[in-house]
């Protein structure tokens, strides 16, 4: 028989996606530099304490990479390895939720919309147009702006930016697949609301809004650090990626180093988390197998 | 036996349309008919004739963004089923005692579920005797093996399995609970040739059975005149001609859009160059004509069609809507 059918066979759903995840190399990168990332997150103060990020040292000013300072050193002598390591923590901490929260609201209100009466959906639609009328950009700026610039406020604020999107994208995929013949399927062997949600519409939506929850992600982590960039972010010692690339560009000809590492490290989370988004969709789509 | 007298279904007069932006869509206009316990009813038309709508109607599984059920009866086991409160309706009659057998096997079926599970769930939501997971399990096997699928296909998704299986899967889907009445819609028209009349047989085969009553939805004569035992011909939401399959084949009255749809068949015994359609096309359901509403491609329209609605002509089972009989105001037919 079959050789890789039988135990395919045999596998629960979740053991099933695993297997076929691990099959796909690229994604495994992916993954290993999100689980390396994690772990930075919670081992960062044993790699290099957080004192070594801060500790100014104005002898050592703006030096290249040496055994010593791995990723140089910038304006004040603080360590750019350090600063690199410990930002990770705080624009992840920004990242991760916002993220997360944004999504789970877009498919809980995008299915409502979908599912639910007309007055609901166009309601919400119009609501959602009146955010999306002003830029993300912007509007993110004015809550930080309104509400200070704290952690927890880019989280907000992120959120108020990225809703709108993420409910439109929900609703969409879903209003598409509302109107299949599998959905009117399972409705006329009695199954509930919810249950036509729950077990038909959101798994079916998945592969969809994985794809936009990765893309969403890269994209929060790059307006997180646009808006340290532009000073409105985490307020100055904190080493969040995007204020230590507003800090490096005055010295962007002088000390490229202090602007390609942190850069770097935007890079690698924004493409690891996109790698990690593509490889999940196809291990939960059953189509794209065999 | 003595049960075959026992009405089961009765639609009186079901009205309904759809309601886009600005127009609406007559798509079911006073549609009348009575089924009997174990009886099968083709409902023969052209695709927009209501057929779909109708049974959609029945379940009350009609898109509730658009459709409305405007006026009717739909009397279930003596009970209207439009009175029927939503959650009776869930538990009560949808897989329970009505069950559909969609048209598109390939779009019926949830791509990302194991159709084993599909099955199961639908006997989940009813289970009365609160079966045990493995007796849950037993039921799909035997129900899997009933339509003629090796039990071990339980554990693949639909997209591993071919057109003809994942049709049985669906008759399966709505076999489990062993429902009264299954409405099939238009089953083997996504098929080809040779699985069609596999599936027929089989459906035909599991129908008698189970005991179960149909209303069958196709376009294909051949097909009812095989698995019917009354037949209803519909035209832009109505039912033009009903009677039992003798009547519509070789009734001495026939409404000309049925002569039509015969006229556009190929016939075995005789050499023709070419066949016969019917000229023109269905009217807009959001304008419909006034009077009958097959005037405007009738080849024997008269002044009386393009004014007057017909009333049904009644000659023992046989039922026309044609003013070319009846009450003495148009003209026989005449070979």
């Amino acid at each position: 028989m079959v050789m890789n059918k039988k135990p395919l066979r045999s596998m629960s759903p979740l053991q099933e996606t695993i297997y076929r995840f691990s099959q796909n190399k690229v994604s495994l990168i992916g993954l290993a530099v999100v689980l390396l990332l994690i772990f930075i997150i919670i081992f960062g103060e044993f790699i290099s304490p957080f004192e070594n990020g801060v500790k100014q040292n104005i002898r050592m000013r703006l030096q290249g990479p040496s055994a010593e300072h791995w990723f140089g050193t910038d304006a004040y002598g603080r360590d750019i390895f350090t600063r690199v390591l410990h930002g990770t923590k705080y624009t992840m901490m920004i990242a991760f939720p916002a993220t997360f929260i944004a999504e789970v609201i877009g498919i809980i209100l995008g299915a409502c919309a979908a599912f639910y009466s007309r007055w609901f959906d166009n309601i919400l639609m119009r609501v959602l147009d009146v955010f999306q009328a002003i830029p993300g950009q912007l509007l993110a700026l004015a809550v930080v702006a309104a509400l200070g610039g704290s952690l927890f406020n880019l989280v907000i604020a992120m959120l108020i930016a990225r809703i709108p999107a993420s409910v439109r994208t929900a609703r969409s995929i879903m209003l598409s697949l509302v109107g299949q013949e599998y959905i009117d399927a399972a409705r006329s062997y009695g199954s509930r609301d919810y249950h036509l949600i729950f077990r038909h519409v959101i798994p079916n939506s998945l592969g969809a809004m994985i794809v936009s929850m990765t893309i969403n992600l890269s994209a929060i982590t790059l307006q997180v650090s646009s808006m340290s960039y532009i000073g409105l972010g985490v307020s100055p010692p904190t080493p969040e990626w995007g204020a230590l690339l507003s800090e490096a560009r005055e010295f962007i000809i002088t000390a490229p180093h202090l602007i390609i590492f942190p850069g770097i490290a935007i890079l690698l989370t924004a493409l690891s988390f996109n790698l990690v988004g593509d490889g999940l969709r196809d291990a939960l789509d059953p189509r794209l197998r065999d | 036996m003595d049960t075959l007298n026992n009405t089961l279904l009765k639609v009186e007069n079901l009205h309904v349309v759809y309601k886009a932006r600005r127009e609406t869509v007559y798509a079911v206009n006073g549609v009348s008919f009575c089924l009997k316990k174990g009886e099968t009813l083709g409902l023969v038309g052209e695709t927009g004739a209501g057929k779909t709508t109708t049974a959609y109607a029945i379940m009350r599984v009609l898109p509730d963004r658009t459709a409305r059920i405007v006026n009717g009866i739909i009397e279930f086991e003596g009970y209207n089923l439009l009175d029927v409160p939503e959650n009776l309706m869930r538990h009560g009659i949808r897989g329970e005692k009505i069950a559909i057998i969609f048209q598109d096997p390939m779009s019926a079926l949830n791509p990302i579920m194991k159709v084993g599970d599909q099955i199961a769930e639908a006997l989940k939501f009813h289970n009365k005797e609160d079966l045990s997971p493995e007796r849950i399990e037993e039921q799909v096997d035997r129900t899997l093996e009933l339509v003629g699928i090796q039990k071990e296909r339980k554990y693949d998704f639909p997209h591993q399995l071919s057109g003809g299986m994942k049709q049985r899967v669906v008759i399966a889907i709505a076999l489990v609970c062993e429902p009264v009445l299954i409405i099939a819609d238009e089953p083997t028209t996504a098929l080809d040739v040779t699985i069609q009349a596999q599936v027929l047989a089989m459906i035909d085969e599991l129908r008698e059975k189970l005991g179960t009553a149909m209303i069958l939805i196709t376009h294909d004569l051949g097909i009812v005149a095989q698995m019917c035992d009354n037949v209803a011909i519909m035209y832009a939401g109505e039912i033009i001609e009903i009677g039992s399959v003798e009547d519509i084949y070789s009734g001495k009255m026939q409404h000309p859009y049925t002569a039509g749809l015969f006229g556009s068949l190929p016939d075995l015994e005789k050499k023709t160059d070419r066949l016969h359609p019917i000229e023109g096309l269905m009217p807009d359901p959001t304008d419909l004509p006034k009077g009958c509403k097959f005037n405007p491609r009738c080849p024997r329209c008269m002044d009386i069609c393009r004014n007057v609605q017909p009333e049904f002509t009644v000659e023992g089972t046989h039922k026309v809507a044609c003013h070319l009989y009846g009450s003495g105001k148009g003209r026989g037919i005449d070979e």
